[in-house]
């Protein structure tokens, strides 16, 4: 069969020159449409994120401090230096490693059972869905605010209950596992849905041949499931490391960023607004944005994960 | 290998609905068995059954004697093939036919061997190491059979295997098939909506509809002994042609004239207690141009007389279509089939009649046309019950 295909393909006449002329001739006008539709969307991407990308680094280039507006003048690397030599930042970028890496783990777990039980539930599944994504519908700042009166002795339960009355709060370690299981309880609804829409692309006749072909109900998910819903779980990995990364909120409210538990976000916040420093704040916030895009990189080319919208079809 | 014993096997579904209602079926060792129906007849359910995949509400399912109701599908030993072929995407072809295998771990230099040797069987090899994105639907399919013959199963169960095929492959692929079967004299459970697949490929044939068994028997004999209404419209294409007829003295008064009742039909007749109205129903290749009959042979049928709507010339012989004046064959039966064809709502005013007739003929599209049939052939039906009246198992 493949042999008569192959034939037929070499007889098939090439196409004439002019044919592929005006072939070109037509791409190039449809080339030049495509970036005239997307020039609008581009325009306004330039001015509210290129923009201030750029201004910011150029400020991170300037000793620039609102409190000594006299002395800005452009000192090229010396801030990230200054900045990459402070161990505040350094205690700062671990705290939030340590957050993202624990919390996005346990929300992958979690947030799977979660997505499971919402694909297989039959009974009540409105309800179930529904409850589940409460939590994520909480605004962060009131959902913090409600875990550190839980965790105030004298006004928490969680203080009485768990900790024993201990101020939780003001320890570096447990204030920091106190954070993570806000987030954890926060964001693992939106884990769970992702994951879900992942469960989604898993037809039912594969588990059923799995079924057939001898695997228990943890072999079908361990070596069907998974790895056919992988470029579902490396995007919602991808998304919540990603938000993760950049934690604020929580950290704000529950331990305003003191025994040492400043995520670099926080201690961003710190100079850029309210120490005014502006060529140290820039300075921090493209590291940032640095990270950021490293972690992007890891996952989108050493794991394969399809950039959110580009379905190329690898799966 | 073990023969498969379906005894009164019911699906009900919590909402109260029943797919499958005691369903009697026994499968020989090594028999090739077709389940045949239109959509929602429950010949899917069945086969979901007999793999574990749905649970049986009441009734009995054994292999090879033994009662497997209650056993998951690993531990049933047998294997299956889908329609959408189920291949697991992130696997290749080797890995795929090797994971029933692997989970049953199989040592390494055996699971090599057996996946050689099917890939071997069907085709395969220079395919092994490809993922199933890149191969065509025809090698997909095979690949799909070859995850179920490495593990030397005691039966196959294949649901529509080949209906995602294109039609000049699927009849290629049917053959193959039915060979494959053959070599391994694997017990086999095929279920199919289509009729040809089921005349051409199966030691028998079961028919379903609404749940329930219709008929079990050889493809010829349910083509020539169709127990109903049913498996009459069901088998054969093109359909066999219903006409009503009222019964009078021995003869039946019909829009193709009036049909002297021959004696093997008369005594057919006598013992199954006919109403007055009945169904006619008269296979297309049982007419023939008059012209072509000769003198001697033309008292055993009828001739009748009408314009060739159309004239369709395959080559080897004709069909020639009629519409006819008088009322449509109606039954619950005939407007089942005519949805699953999907012609429900075409508009047929009359009777339509499709016959064959031979290559020879010189009737032409929109002329007279003088066509005999032979009336020895009729078989006639009960509108009401569907039930055949001349059914003999003769």
């Amino acid at each position: 069969m493949s042999h008569a295909l192959t034939t037929e393909t070499k007889e098939k006449p090439g196409p004439s020159p002019k044919a592929k002329a005006a072939l070109s001739e037509g791409k190039k006008a449809e080339r030049r449409l495509g970036l005239l539709l997307c020039a609008p969307a581009i325009l306004v991407m330039a001015a509210v994120a290129g923009w201030p990308i750029i201004y910011s680094v150029w400020l991170s280039l300037q000793r620039f401090d609102l409190k000594f507006p006299d002395r800005v003048e452009f000192v090229g690397l010396d801030n990230y230096v200054t900045v990459l030599s402070n161990s505040y930042w350094w205690n700062a970028m671990w705290i939030t490693i340590v957050i993202t890496v624990v919390s996005v783990l346990i929300e992958l777990v979690l947030g799977m059972a979660l997505a499971l039980i919402m694909h297989r539930t039959l009974v009540g599944r409105g309800i179930v869905r529904t409850s589940s994504l409460i939590p994520y519908g909480i605004v962060t700042v009131v959902a913090a605010f409600s875990w550190r009166y839980a965790w105030t002795p004298g006004t928490g339960y969680l203080a009485e209950i768990v900790a024993g009355g201990e101020p939780v709060l003001t320890e570096k370690i447990p204030a920091v596992m106190v954070v993570i299981l806000a987030e954890i309880w926060k964001t693992t609804p939106f884990m769970a849905l992702l994951l879900m829409a992942g469960l989604a692309l898993v037809p039912d006749d594969l588990l059923k041949a799995a079924a057939m072909d001898g695997a228990n109900a943890w072999q079908r998910f361990i070596k069907v499931m998974v790895p056919v819903m992988k470029p579902a779980i490396l995007v919602a990995l991808l998304f919540r490391t990603l938000d993760a990364f950049r934690i604020f909120d929580n950290l704000f409210v529950l331990t305003g960023g003191s025994q040492g538990t400043s995520s670099v976000s926080m201690i961003t916040y710190n100079n850029l607004i309210k120490g005014l420093n502006l060529g140290i704040g820039s300075t921090m916030s493209v590291l940032i944005f640095i990270a950021v895009a490293i972690i992007a990189f890891i996952f989108i080319k050493l794991f394969g994960t399809a950039a959110p919208g580009s379905d190329n079809g690898r799966r | 290998m073990a023969e498969i014993v379906l005894d009164k096997v019911t699906k009900q579904y919590p909402d109260g609905a029943v797919a499958v209602k005691d369903v009697d079926i026994e499968i020989a060792d090594g028999e090739f068995i077709i389940l045949v129906g239109p959509s929602g007849c429950g010949k899917s359910t069945t086969l979901n059954m007999i793999a574990g995949l749905e649970d049986i509400t009441s009734g009995e399912l054994r292999i090879g004697g033994e009662r497997v109701n209650e056993r998951a599908p690993k531990d049933r030993d047998i294997a299956m093939v889908f329609q959408s072929y189920a291949l697991y995407p992130h696997m290749t072809v080797k890995e795929n036919m090797a994971f029933p295998l692997r989970l049953a771990k199989v040592d390494n230099a055996t699971v090599e061997k057996k996946v050689r040797d099917a890939a071997e069987i069907l085709d395969l090899t220079q395919h092994l190491d490809r993922k199933p994105s890149n191969l065509s639907g025809g090698q997909r399919q095979r690949v799909a059979m070859g995850r179920a013959i490495v593990r030397s199963p005691k039966a196959f169960l294949m649901d529509e295997p080949l209906s995602n095929l294109d039609a000049k492959l699927r009849v290629q692929m049917r053959t193959s098939v039915s060979r494959l079967q053959k070599q391994l004299g694997t017990t086999t459970v095929y279920v199919t909506h289509d009729q040809t697949e089921a005349m051409t490929l199966g030691d028998r044939v079961v028919v379903m509809r609404g749940g329930a068994v219709q008929q079990v028997g050889a493809p010829q004999f349910l083509y020539d002994h169709p127990a109903n209404l049913f498996v009459a419209g069901f088998i054969g294409s093109p359909s066999m042609n219903f006409v009503p007829a009222g019964l009078e003295n021995g003869v039946l008064r019909s829009a193709l004239g009036d049909v002297p009742l021959t004696d093997r039909v008369r005594g057919l007749l006598a013992g199954a207690d006919a109403p007055r109205e009945v169904i006619m129903g008269l296979r297309p290749e049982h007419f023939e141009d008059a012209r072509l009959v000769e003198e001697h042979l033309r008292g055993g049928g009828v001739t009748f007389t009408s314009n060739v709507d159309v004239l369709e010339s395959m080559g080897s012989d004709k069909f020639a279509y009629f519409s006819l004046s008088g009322e449509q064959a109606t039954s619950q039966e005939l407007a089942e089939l005519a949805a699953d064809a999907g012609s429900a709502d075409v508009p047929g005013g009359g009777v339509s009649l499709v016959t064959r007739i031979s290559a020879a003929s010189t009737a032409t599209e929109g002329e007279q046309a003088e066509i005999w049939f032979d009336a020895d052939k009729v078989q006639l039906f009960d509108p009401d019950t569907g039930r055949n009246l001349t059914y003999s198992t003769e």
